[in-house]
Parts: structure tokens; sequence; C-alpha cells
């Protein structure tokens, strides 16, 4: 091995990248060679002091708090303030059903950084995979993404046009989200199938502003999540159950 | 929540200061967690940690528009031999902060590599799927990376010094 080769090899044999063939001859080239062995003790010089404690920056633990306070975890402790009633928490099981729950959780302890984030994540910005006021546009869209069909309805006439839809992930299942608007507030329709039996819906405060509406009818389970006052949330709610679905 | 000192410790060298860098690590952080059930990998960290690393790069072309990037030819350049000065700086290289401007001053490109080979510890094949170059990109930006840091090292510890 020549010098050209050695300073080609020297930065993977540092790093211990080379194969043992060509790390015999490199080593070799070494003990003849003092120019590309102190090349390789300045390497192994700069390499340790690049790995050196001092260098490597540790969260804070301010970061590490914002994040816990912002993922659904099974250790989060349920406020004892809360109008829940449990006998309904405990009968729906589902794990996308403990991350929605979570999501609201999240929505009442968010501080108003961390709410930012999560209107962003959440609630509004998120790009919309298919824009369209037309469910018949939207309710094709899903064929195919999802493994069932949600109920797309047009609501314009209530004052509530669909704006879109997009898939969404929560609990790690895709579940389907729609986008309704009403003035400049967004309404987002989070569905997905369950096999829990129809409940009525119920409607929570969340805080920071935001309304939640959980229902489940005919198998599949609605999360509304809007910036929208409650009442016309509501509103927007008794009219989704009561407007059919579009069904080609 | 593993990883996020590693998550943390990138996002700072890339973004160049804390608070950047906290916002860019915790998007990734809830990104990672969003995204957890399509993730299938074995390596949690280096998956990590190119969120991080995409995270950051969105966030730099909103931000930092004019951030310098290396140009092309720069890094098909054939790299300097420093060798000639090997004698005038044999650093005690004790100084972290020295070690730490010189690092700051590298190119973004550069920088991420030199993280991800030594203070994460990635093979050149893992460094290469994590940042999404050739293996071959990832050897030669290391090698340019790290002849700059000398030559950065040389000329603080040797001022006089021709470098």
């Amino acid at each position: 091995m020549n010098c050209q080769q050695a300073k080609s090899l020297v930065h993977a044999y540092a790093d211990g990248e080379l194969e043992a063939a060509a790390i015999l001859e490199i080593e070799q080239h070494f003990q003849n060679c003092p120019g590309c062995a102190s090349d390789l003790r300045n390497l192994q010089s700069l390499k340790k002091s690049l790995r050196s404690d001092a260098l490597y920056f540790t969260a804070p633990a301010e970061l590490r708090q914002r994040i816990k306070s912002e993922l659904p975890s099974p250790r989060m402790a349920v406020p004892q303030n809360w109008a829940w009633n449990w006998n309904w928490l405990t009968a729906a099981t589902s794990g996308a059903f403990a991350v929605c729950l979570a999501l609201l959780l999240m929505m009442s302890q968010a501080r108003p950084s961390s709410e930012k984030q999560l209107a962003q994540e959440v609630v509004s910005s998120h790009a919309l995979d298919v824009v369209s006021t037309d469910q018949h546009t939207v309710k094709p869209w899903f064929n195919g993404k999802l493994d069932f069909s949600p109920p797309v309805k047009d609501l314009s006439a209530q004052g509530f046009p669909l704006s879109g839809g997009r898939l969404d992930y929560l609990g790690g299942r895709s579940v389907a989200a729609l986008v309704y608007q009403r003035q400049k507030h967004i309404i987002n329709v989070f569905v997905w199938p369950t096999n829990a039996g129809d409940l009525k819906a119920l409607s929570v405060t969340a805080g920071q502003g935001y309304h939640l509406i959980h229902w489940v009818e005919g198998g599949m389970v609605f999360w509304a999540v809007s910036d929208l006052n409650q009442k016309e949330l509501s509103e927007f709610v008794q009219d989704f159950e009561t407007v059919k679905a579009f069904n080609p | 929540m593993p990883h996020l000192d590693a998550a943390y410790n990138l996002a700072r060298w890339l973004a160049g200061n804390d608070h950047d860098a906290q916002d860019v690590a915790q998007e990734a952080s809830l990104r990672a967690f969003k995204f957890f059930g399509s993730f299938r990998g074995e390596n949690a960290r280096a998956w990590l940690l190119s969120i991080v690393r995409n995270t950051f790069y969105t966030w730099l072309r909103k931000n930092r528009p004019r951030e310098k990037m290396i140009e092309l030819n720069e890094e098909t350049l054939e790299i300097e031999d420093v060798s000639a000065n090997a004698e005038a700086f044999n650093p005690p290289f004790a100084d972290a902060e020295a070690v730490r401007r010189a690092i700051a001053g590298l190119p973004v490109e550069f920088r991420e590599i030199v993280i991800l080979r030594e203070m994460e510890g990635f093979s050149y094949k893992e460094i290469a799927e994590l940042a999404e170059v050739p293996i071959g990109t990832v050897m030669s930006r290391l090698a340019r990376a790290r002849k700059l840091l000398q030559k950065h090292l040389a000329a603080e510890f040797n001022p006089g010094g021709q470098s």
C-alpha cells in the first residue's frame, strides 16, 4: 500500500469500517511511514476530542416535560374533578378510544405554547388530503385507503360546509378525518369502526377554547373536535346525526 | 421517552441554539409518536434521528432560507492535504470550547455527519440510510469535515502559523 491509498483509507480504518485484509495492509504501511502514522494519530486525537461528553447536549428537563405533557400516556393521571360518566368510559375499551381520551386530556392540560402546537397537530393546519366541498368526491376518496367506509354527509344547508377529508393516525390505526367549517372555525370529525353499541352524544369542554363531542352510532366511533362554541358544535352534531349519509 | 437526548443533541448541533433545538426536537418527537404505528425498522434511535433531521431541514427552509449550504463542486474538490502542517499542530484538544466552535463552524451537511458518526457512533451504512445520501458521500463529507476541523483547530492553537 502506498501513501495515496493509505490517505484514502485512513478514515475508514479509524472508524473501524475496513475489512480484515485492508486492515493488515494499512497497519503495515503505518509501521513504515511516519507521515501517515502521524496523520492517523492526529485523526484519532480529533475523534477522541469529538467524543467528549462535554460536547454532548442532553435534553433539558423542560423539553422532556413539554413532550410528556403532549403525549398520550397510560400513566397520565386523570383529573378528579371531571364530570365523567365512568360507566361508559370503561365500556369503551378500544385502543383508539384511549388515545382520544388522552388527546382530550392533553387539550385540557395544554399550556398556551403546546396548545398552539396541538392546534396545529390536531385541529386546523393539517393539510387536507382531499380538498373538496363535495361529499361525492370525499367519500370515494377514502375507498381503498381505509378498511371501513366513513359516513360523509352534506351539511352545507345547515351552515356547515364540508372542506375535505384526510387520513389520520390515532392509536396506531388509520382513521378518517372529515373536516367541516363554520365561518372561520374548523370542525374535525374523527371516525373509525368499533364493536361497541350506540352511545348518545356526550359533550366535553376541554378548556383552552376547545370542545369535543363523542358518540357511537351504527358501529362507528365519532369524535367531533372544534374551537367552535359548545352550542354550535352541539347543533353540528345533531345535524350530523340527522342528515343521511351519501351512499352511492 | 427513549433517545430524547440523542434527538435534542442532534437538533441542538444543527439549529445552533437551545430554543430552536427544543422546538425541532419536540416536533420530531411528537411526529415520531404519531407515526409509531408505521415504524417497522429495528433501530428506533436512527429512525427518530432521521425524523429530527427532516424536521430540522423543513424548519431551516422556512426560518433561515439563506443558511449557507455546501455547494456540490466544493464537495467533490480534492481535499487539501493538511499533513504538511502535521508538526505544527498536535494540540491537546482538551479545550472543549475550541472544538465546539470548530464544529459549529462546519457547513450543516458536514456537521450532521460528524455528529452521527462521532457522537452517536453510527456506521457509514446507517448514516447513509439516515441522511439519505450514498455511502461514498458519507465518507467524503466525513473526511472533508475532519480536515476542516483540524484546520480550524490548528489555527486556534497556533494563531501565528500558516494554516
